[in-house]
């Protein structure tokens, strides 16, 4: 539906516009002396200087995939983080668990686990619907490669950024 | 039907209809738009009323002291309700009574059952194959509660047990609706399933003498309403939601099961029946099932070759014309697995040809007196409508041997069949001037063969079938033809443009607009008009019927 977007007033002076002009340059100009008394220091030097120790707790990184205590791999790829993602970034082989393993009780777990970094947005959707809380945004951002093929992040390296998480799940577990 | 079924007045949620007598009531509420959730209950086959999910509330028309109703003012009877929930599934129709699918009470008792239903279940759905597609995750959800109050240990059960060789249990997940004792007892005559121990240890297993090795196995899968019995073909291999059904038929045999195709990204997963109560219910035999595991095999031919060399279509197709021509007298081996619309177009090739010696390889086994008849191929009735063969298919074919080993035959179009099956040896084709063939995979007539055209293979394409019974079914397509194949009418419409046919094709609507219009029995029919259903094209047949 078509709306009017209301004009705000503006007053004399505001219409005259110079004022504004000189007000701006000001503080070019107060900015210019502060440099130029080496007074400022307002760059960083990527990727000497990185600004990861202040990564809030909440920041989403690159996607990766985490083990529990016990070496385990707590994606059972149910493909929910698959179907999610609104990029079609993710893709998962199913695999099985073979009986003999200690863990056997899970049954499923990934035979292949793709993320192609290229495609990934970054939203979070696949640690947010995973249900085996299995797949974690964690702080890396620097995600380069010389190929299409070498952003797509498999399996093993995504458990090497992933790491382990004490395991929240306990379903699993033989006796339970 | 000759004799008239009498309706019945029924009242849903306080509207009065009418069902013919004899309807379940749960059936009767389902046609009334009112869905009764249910587990145990399955329309074919014997209800053991024990799963306790439909249950409603119910009222019989109130007796007068002379036992005639007491009618209300609206001219129905007026309905005493009975202050207790009962099951619907077990319950046919009466005059005058009435339902009530959704009242306070119903409500109450729906989540009573699904609570107990979900005491003992380990909430394994992340690695469940049913999920998706699983009664109780859709129930619990419609009329469930959202959380379990249940604080004691869970009774375990066997899990990840080999019921047979294609079908896995998981009795944690089983609600003992007993579909499957039931389906193997009733419809599979093969009892081997059953319940072991008491009250919340029962569990379904197997006769400890025997598995479950029946070639219907597989339909316990379907019927299943949870994860508890899984096809071990499918187990863990994609979730079914990402699946794409298709709806097509089987051509293992020549009753043409209804099917779904479930597919990704040009890859079948399963396969599973459909419902069609003219042709196969709901079921399927499991070794039908496991057919889509040749489309993706080895020995698939993906790409023309003239004397094994590959070559691009036109060139395929213009040598094969030209060694045809060179050959001079000419038969063909058409196929009984061909569609309608192939088995059109081969006509019209044979007489653009004029080859007048042509036939189909039949196929036959023992039927099993349920769903496989004797005929193995699922398009004899259409081969004997379009013409390419007699009223008993392969009379043609010791006659068509012989004029090859006199001579007198020295081509051959074959429709993707191996000319080794009808008594071809290997020196036989190895005399003829040109041996023409379409095919899917190699085999030994492909490797004979001077000309190699790959086709599609049933889930790769679209058309039409007739069943042993004379009905008339439609495939659609799942899959993408692999490689260079292609489609078996484009092949038919190029080899028929180069000998200098006038058909205008450039669409299998095509094919068949030219077929219906030929044909007086397709006239007035296009592919869409066959439905998803079938039609019956032919005089019902008198071939053993499906038990089932």
């Amino acid at each position: 539906m078509a709306y009017t977007v209301r004009r705000p007033n503006l007053t004399f002076w505001e219409k005259l516009y110079l004022p504004n002009i000189v007000a701006g340059l000001a503080i070019t100009f107060k900015h210019l002396r502060k440099m130029l008394a080496g007074e400022t220091k307002i760059v960083m030097q990527y990727p000497e200087e990185k600004w990861d120790a202040h990564l809030p707790e909440y920041y989403r990184g690159a996607p990766t995939l985490v083990m529990d205590e016990h070496g385990r791999e707590k994606c059972v790829s149910c493909q929910l983080c698959e179907f999610i993602c609104p990029p079609r970034a993710i893709r998962i082989t199913p695999g099985s668990v073979p009986n003999d393993s200690q863990f056997a009780k899970a049954e499923k777990a990934p035979e292949a686990f793709d993320i192609d970094m290229a495609r990934c947005i970054y939203c979070g959707l696949c640690e947010e619907v995973c249900p085996e809380q299995a797949i974690f945004l964690r702080k890396d951002y620097a995600v380069t490669g010389e190929s299409r093929a070498d952003m797509v992040h498999h399996k093993t390296k995504l458990y090497e950024l992933g790491g382990t998480m004490p395991d929240l799940v306990h379903k699993w577990n033989p006796e339970k | 039907m000759s004799t008239e079924v009498p309706l019945l007045n029924v009242q849903v949620d306080g509207v009065w209809m009418q069902f013919p007598k004899g309807t379940k009531l749960i059936d009767a509420c389902n046609k009334a738009g009112k869905f009764i959730p249910h587990y145990c209950y399955h329309p074919k086959l014997s209800i053991p009323g024990n799963c306790r999910m439909c249950l409603i509330e119910m009222g019989m028309p109130k007796m007068g002291p002379d036992r005639k109703p007491i009618m209300a003012a609206d001219g129905h009877a007026e309905i005493a309700w009975i202050p207790r929930a009962q099951i619907s599934c077990a319950q046919d129709i009466v005059e005058g009574m009435g339902v009530r699918t959704d009242s306070p009470m119903v409500q109450e008792c729906r989540k009573g059952v699904m609570e107990f239903l979900l005491i003992n279940h380990p909430l394994d759905c992340p690695i469940c194959d049913q999920a998706g597609e699983c009664r109780l995750q859709e129930f619990s959800v419609e009329y469930g509660n959202a959380e379990s109050r249940f604080l004691e240990r869970k009774v375990k059960k066997p899990k990840n047990v080999e019921l047979g060789p294609r079908v896995t249990l998981d009795a944690e997940r089983c609600v003992l609706c007993s579909r499957c004792i039931r389906f193997m007892k009733e419809v599979a005559h093969d009892d081997v399933l059953g319940f072991v121990d008491r009250g919340g240890f029962s569990t379904i297993a197997c006769h400890p003498d025997k598995t479950l090795e029946s070639n219907y196995s597989l339909n316990t899968v379907d019927i299943c309403p949870v994860g508890a019995l899984t096809s071990t073909d499918f187990r863990f291999k994609m979730r079914v939601w990402f699946l794409k059904e298709t709806k097509t038929i089987d051509v293992s045999d020549g009753l043409g099961c209804n099917i779904l195709i479930g597919s990704r990204e040009d890859k079948i997963f399963r396969i599973t029946p459909r419902e069609n109560n003219d042709v196969n219910q709901f079921w399927m035999p499991d070794s039908h099932r496991l057919a889509y595991k040749a489309i993706h095999s080895e020995n698939r031919l993906t790409q023309p070759t003239v004397d094994s060399k590959p070559v691009e279509w036109s060139e395929a197709i213009a040598v094969a014309l030209s060694s045809l021509k060179a050959a001079g007298s000419l038969a063909m081996v058409a196929s009984a697995r061909l569609t309608n619309e192939e088995l059109y177009l081969a006509r019209h090739l044979a007489k653009a040809l004029n080859i007048t010696l042509h036939d189909v390889i039949p196929r036959k086994g023992q039927p099993d007196g349920i769903l496989i008849p004797e005929d193995r191929n699922p398009n004899t009735a259409g081969a004997k409508l379009l013409g390419l063969t007699g009223e008993t298919p392969g009379t043609a074919l010791p006659e068509l041997l012989d004029a090859v080993r006199k001579g007198t035959i020295q081509g051959i179009v074959c429709l993707g069949e191996d000319l080794t099956e009808c008594g071809f040896s290997l020196e036989d084709l190895a005399k003829l001037k040109a041996l023409v063939t379409t095919s899917t995979h190699s085999n030994a007539t492909t490797k004979a063969a001077h000309v190699v055209l790959p086709g599609t293979v049933w889930a790769e394409k679209r058309g039409s079938m007739i069943n042993i019974h004379g009905r008339l079914q439609r495939l659609n397509k799942a899959v993408e033809p692999i490689g260079h194949a292609k489609d078996d009418w484009e092949i038919l419409a190029a080899l028929l443009a180069g000998a200098g046919s006038n058909l205008s094709l450039h669409s299998i609507e095509d094919v068949f607009r030219a077929l219906s219009q030929d044909v007086a029995q397709f006239n007035g029919l296009n592919l869409g008009k066959i439905g998803d259903l079938g039609i019956q094209l032919l005089p019902k047949a008198e071939v053993a019927t499906p038990t089932a």
